[in-house]
């Protein structure tokens, strides 16, 4: 719609417009870019290299390629972008709107209640609920499973979070997938079913190809703020010894904690990267299909 | 044999649904049944009924204050996107401004690929070059930053589907574009910018990463940072002050989003949480 119906006038026009894109321009296009600058130099929070930072050009990052701290960390976040993200929350959402669709009623209020109870939780809450529940000593999980003494944070740090991360994360994907589901007409279920169509049969030849588009949206955007999601860093903090540092807490630890400016600069250049990949994968495919903003809420996971 | 089938298949079915519900809702029995234990421990119990527990966070120095901090940084935030998110929305969709569409193509791409991970380096050094550290100026700023090109995009979409005729109408009657605004175009998309101040609130009242890396002073802290230091900073986690200090943290947000599922249904469109 283009019609200046109020009479705003287009200088006026940009003057609505303009505070927000300096905001915007000052707090996050300038960060992005001064990353790479940021990223070229020594700079330090501290000492000789905070005051006179010099330029060291691709330094940090032949540095970062070939530490093994570095290579452990972006594995260990390969991990928790698989298994929490693409198998654990799209997995497990997609069971729970199957097994919810066409129901009505309490049994579906109560479960999605719960679920989606535990995706609005502030971060800083859930994740002691999960330190109590992991306890080695008290914890409910050890009391159920009766595994006294078992230290699962400390034994299974990357198990934890990852399952963590599950039960946080599962409410988007199973309200997408509810979504998605309601486009298949039941009549097609119902015709494959009368022609002998095993379950697994119908989830395959009825029910994909009309959600492939969904699946795959889903898939680009909890990856995406998974891979960036800094919330189960309340639960480890990385450890015990580095064995759940996925790569946000490995920039908090080296560059806020440990003064290496110029060098987190770097890495977090190369998650921009990896970042811009998974966005423009998913504009792409939102181009070719009804407009939807659902990029906008990814900020939760980021700011943890 | 195909009713057999059906029966075991819809026992499965319960079975499932059953482990789902118990496995979300296990890690939450603890925040339903501490802070009204008299004896409250790590582990979930039938609570011995008290409301004693609650006094430990009038004893805290930081807590109240802290929650004090979270309504100022939350509100603060929330009022600057849905003002300027609002502009800017309604420009974009009335008036033909040149590269419309490749600004809003990479706000939006912006928004999600520079996220307070990949940022925190440079606006924690920006936050100190401009003198931003331990103010919530610095937060309200940050987190706004952030939040606006979602909003925008959000509220542009509200506009567009909002008809002209109303607005044509006013100004034929002589009002002036900035009284159109506010008694015609604010009250006919108020629902949109409520999804505005909702989502930004409950999404900078949960937030944690930009407000520890800005936040010295515990006296500044909001609840998220608060909570946090309590059961990290050494020595026996005091649980009556974080089961109880973690219920009512939590209760604002729970209380939005019943809010908000009651009125307008929770489902995806404009991704409506934080």
């Amino acid at each position: 719609m283009n019609t200046d119906a109020a009479g705003l006038g287009k200088r006026r026009a940009v003057g609505f417009v303009l505070p927000a894109l300096v905001l915007i321009g000052v707090f996050l296009v300038f960060p992005a870019l001064w990353t790479i600058y940021l990223g070229l130099t020594d700079y330090r929070l501290t000492g000789l290299a905070a005051a006179d930072p010099q330029v060291v050009g691709v330094e940090n990052y032949t540095t970062a390629l070939g530490d093994d701290r570095f290579r452990n960390s972006l594995w260990l976040s390969v991990q928790y972008v698989l298994g929490s993200a693409v198998i654990g929350q799209a997995g497990l959402g997609f069971a729970i709107a199957w097994m919810l669709r066409g129901r009505r009623g309490p049994v579906r209020r109560v479960v999605e209640g719960l679920v989606l109870l535990s995706w609005i939780l502030p971060s800083s809450v859930v994740a002691f609920l999960w330190i109590a529940l992991l306890d080695r000593d008290g914890g409910t999980l050890n009391a159920l499973l009766g595994t006294p003494g078992a230290a699962w944070l400390l034994d299974h740090p990357m198990l934890s979070i990852i399952v963590f991360n599950t039960w946080r994360g599962t409410a988007f994907s199973m309200m997408l997938y509810a979504a998605a589901l309601e486009t298949v007409p039941p009549s097609h279920l119902e015709t494959a079913r009368l022609a002998g169509a095993s379950a697994f049969q119908q989830l395959r030849d009825v029910v994909l190809p009309r959600i492939k588009g969904h699946v795959l949206t889903n898939m680009l955007l909890i990856s995406l703020w998974t891979f960036n999601d800094f919330t189960p860093f309340l639960i480890t903090a990385g450890g015990p010894e580095g064995r759940s540092e996925i790569l946000p807490f490995y920039v908090y630890t080296t560059a806020l904690r440990g003064g290496q400016l110029g060098f987190g600069a770097a890495v977090s250049f190369l998650i921009l990267l990896i970042n811009l990949v998974f966005a423009l994968a998913y504009l792409r495919l939102l181009r070719n299909r009804a407009p939807a903003s659902a990029l906008a809420p990814g900020r939760r996971e980021a700011s943890g | 044999m195909n009713a057999v089938r059906h029966a075991l298949g819809r026992i499965a079915a319960a079975v499932f649904l059953a482990l789902v519900a118990a496995f979300f809702a296990l890690p939450m029995l603890w925040l339903a049944s501490a802070p009204f234990d008299a004896h409250p421990s790590i582990t979930v119990s039938i609570p011995e009924f008290t409301l004693a527990n609650f006094r430990a966070v009038l004893d805290n120095p930081y807590a109240l204050g802290s929650i004090g901090n979270s309504v100022i940084q939350a509100g603060g935030a929330a009022l600057i996107v849905v003002v300027l998110a609002a502009l800017a929305a309604y420009a974009l969709s009335r008036v033909r401004v040149p590269g419309r569409d490749v600004l809003l193509y990479v706000l939006l791409l912006l928004s999600s690929v520079v996220t307070g991970t990949a940022a925190m380096v440079p606006i924690f050094e920006l936050a100190s070059r401009l003198g931003l550290i331990d103010t919530h100026l610095g937060v309200i700023l940050v987190v706004s930053g952030g939040l606006l090109p979602a909003a925008i995009f959000i509220l542009k979409d509200f506009m567009d589907a909002t008809p002209t005729s109303y607005e044509e109408s006013a100004r034929v009657f002589g009002a002036s574009p900035l009284q159109i605004l506010r008694h015609i175009v604010v009250p006919v998309v108020r629902p949109g910018l409520a999804t505005i101040v909702v989502w930004a609130v409950a999404s900078v009242w949960g937030g944690f990463l930009m407000q520890y890396i800005l936040l010295r002073d515990p006296a500044k802290s909001p609840s998220a940072v608060i909570l946090y230091t309590l059961y990290t900073e050494g020595g026996q986690p005091n649980l009556d002050l974080i089961s109880t200090f973690s219920l009512l943290y939590s209760l604002p947000v729970v209380v939005m989003y019943l809010f908000v599922s009651g009125r307008y249904g929770f489902r995806l469109h404009g991704g409506l949480k934080q």
